[in-house]
């Protein structure tokens, strides 16, 4: 993180804008997606987040962060909400909100965990749990740009029924050979799972070849120790420190 | 903006307690400690760290690890504020006052009225005088007692704890005093050129 550049799509004064909502999706039993219509939408970076606000009855706001699922090129706005279960913030999002709701929000944020088609390099992509959210974005990116570099996805998710995408992700890398997605689930694997059953570590990023590529560029997201092994393992493979983004979800994490 | 729309059903899960006038508007109290930061946590030995004031390009003083260890400290218990919306009270600090980093450099004043602090990783951030001396900066070596952890900073961050908090840098190793107000990292991301929570300055433009 050596040269800090302003990056377009950062625009000068965030303003807080009405958001409606258009549809909800169920990802997994405890993470929904919300499909936004957001007035004046000034257009984002696969990557960046927004900041919501709810209002209470009594005048009482909460805000909070939440990563943008979709690419820059989707004409609605898609979060990806994980139900935390004494939160403030999620189970409304997730439980509450009907089509036509409306609440604010403000965006595009963050001009430095952002990823362009046009950003020469492999691109390695290191999620856990709800992590994988604006390294979604990326890969819907490239999928709608057309990929010109390789792409690697480690996913770290509790397990099977936990994986949030699972579909899709399956058909992204179907119809790309340059894609790769490896799943690890850390703690249940359904019958003859062959894959990987342990956090990302050090010997998995090893094992998936990431040391080998030239220039790589990491995007690494998801509960802080997560985020914190991943990213110190890929520094002690060697990979350059200033090619290593990190976004660390919530509190200490999970 | 007309009135925010209100959103049905939705209420303060938080018992409102007599510390509401300590949480700034758009924070929420948490009791863990947070990490937030845009890269790797670098590991630095205490044997290779230094800490530096300079003026522009030139050096106005150098402390080594047991120099600075032996200047005289300062216990800080403060409340944190991180633009990610958490807030976090009574947290407890030791380090050196920028005053006393003034003082032991030899320096009566500050030299100008802005600084920019760099610190290991390529990080940098903006913090003018004003919001540094008489006891408001300090660089931390210490939290809670033990020494800072590399992931909230250590071996030494800063702490100007009325900002937000990515002013506070981490692992940092100089102080540059500048002639003009320049944006550092994230202030050139599109984050508040001065940061103050009271006045929910967490965007440019805010
Ligand atoms: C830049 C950024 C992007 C984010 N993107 C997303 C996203 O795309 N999707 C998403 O679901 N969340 C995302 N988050 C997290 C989100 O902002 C909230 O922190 C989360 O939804 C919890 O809010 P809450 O009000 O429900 O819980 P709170 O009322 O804030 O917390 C309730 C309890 O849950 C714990 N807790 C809070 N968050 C977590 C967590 N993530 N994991 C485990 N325990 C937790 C708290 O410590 C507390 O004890 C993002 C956070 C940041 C900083």
């Amino acid at each position: 993180m050596t040269e800090a550049q302003p990056v377009a799509g950062v625009p000068r004064r965030l303003l807080w804008s009405r958001a409606e909502v258009v549809s909800l999706r169920d990802d997994t039993p405890r993470v929904r997606s919300l499909t936004l219509a957001v007035a004046d939408w000034p257009g984002h970076l696969a990557g960046q987040h927004v900041d919501v606000r709810l209002t209470a009855e009594d005048g009482y706001q909460a805000q909070r962060s939440y990563s943008i699922a979709s690419p820059p090129e989707a004409p609605l706005l898609e979060l990806t909400v994980e139900t935390i279960s004494d939160g403030e913030v999620s189970p409304y999002l997730t439980g509450e909100l009907r089509p036509g709701d409306i609440f604010e929000l403000r965006g595009p944020i963050g001009g430095y965990f952002v990823w362009s088609e046009r950003q020469p390099g492999p691109l390695v992509l290191i999620g856990g749990g709800s992590g994988v959210v604006p390294l979604m974005a990326m890969l819907r990116h490239r999928a709608i740009a057309g990929p010109t570099q390789p792409a690697l996805l480690v996913y770290s998710s509790r397990n099977w029924d936990e994986i949030i995408y699972r579909d899709e992700l399956e058909r992204l890398a179907a119809a790309d050979p340059s894609l790769r997605i490896v799943h690890t689930l850390t703690r249940a694997q359904p019958q003859g799972w062959q894959g990987f059953r342990r956090r990302v570590d050090k010997a998995m990023l090893e094992e998936l070849g990431v040391p080998a590529l030239a220039s790589p560029n990491l995007f690494i997201c998801g509960p802080t120790p997560m985020v914190e092994t991943a990213a110190q393992a890929s520094v002690e493979l060697g990979i350059d420190a200033a090619r290593i983004k990190t976004e660390r979800f919530g509190p200490s994490g999970g | 903006m007309t009135e925010p729309p209100i959103s049905r059903g939705f209420r303060s899960r938080k018992p409102q307690t007599e510390q509401r006038d300590r949480v700034p508007p758009g924070q929420y109290l948490t009791t863990d400690f947070p990490v937030l930061s845009a890269g790797p946590t670098p590991s630095i030995s205490v044997d290779n760290w230094s800490f530096a004031l300079q003026l522009g390009g030139s050096l106005l003083a150098k402390w080594n690890w047991t120099e600075f260890q032996a200047l005289p400290q300062t216990d800080l218990k403060t409340d944190i504020h991180c633009v990610t919306k958490w807030s976090k009270l009574d947290t407890q600090w030791r380090g050196v006052s920028f005053d006393t980093l003034l003082e032991a450099a030899g320096l009566s004043e500050a030299p100008t009225e802005y600084t920019m602090l760099h610190c290991d990783g390529g990080y940098t951030t903006n913090v003018p005088v004003a919001d540094l001396k008489d006891g408001m900066g300090m660089v931390a070596t210490q939290y809670d007692g033990l020494p800072l952890a590399p992931s909230h900073g250590g071996p030494a961050r800063m702490l100007v704890p009325h900002l937000y908090f990515w002013k506070s840098a981490k692992w940092v190793r100089r102080l540059r005093f500048i002639e003009k107000d320049e944006a550092g990292f994230w202030e050139s991301l599109g984050y508040h050129i001065y940061g103050d929570p009271w006045r929910e300055q967490r965007y440019t433009g805010d």
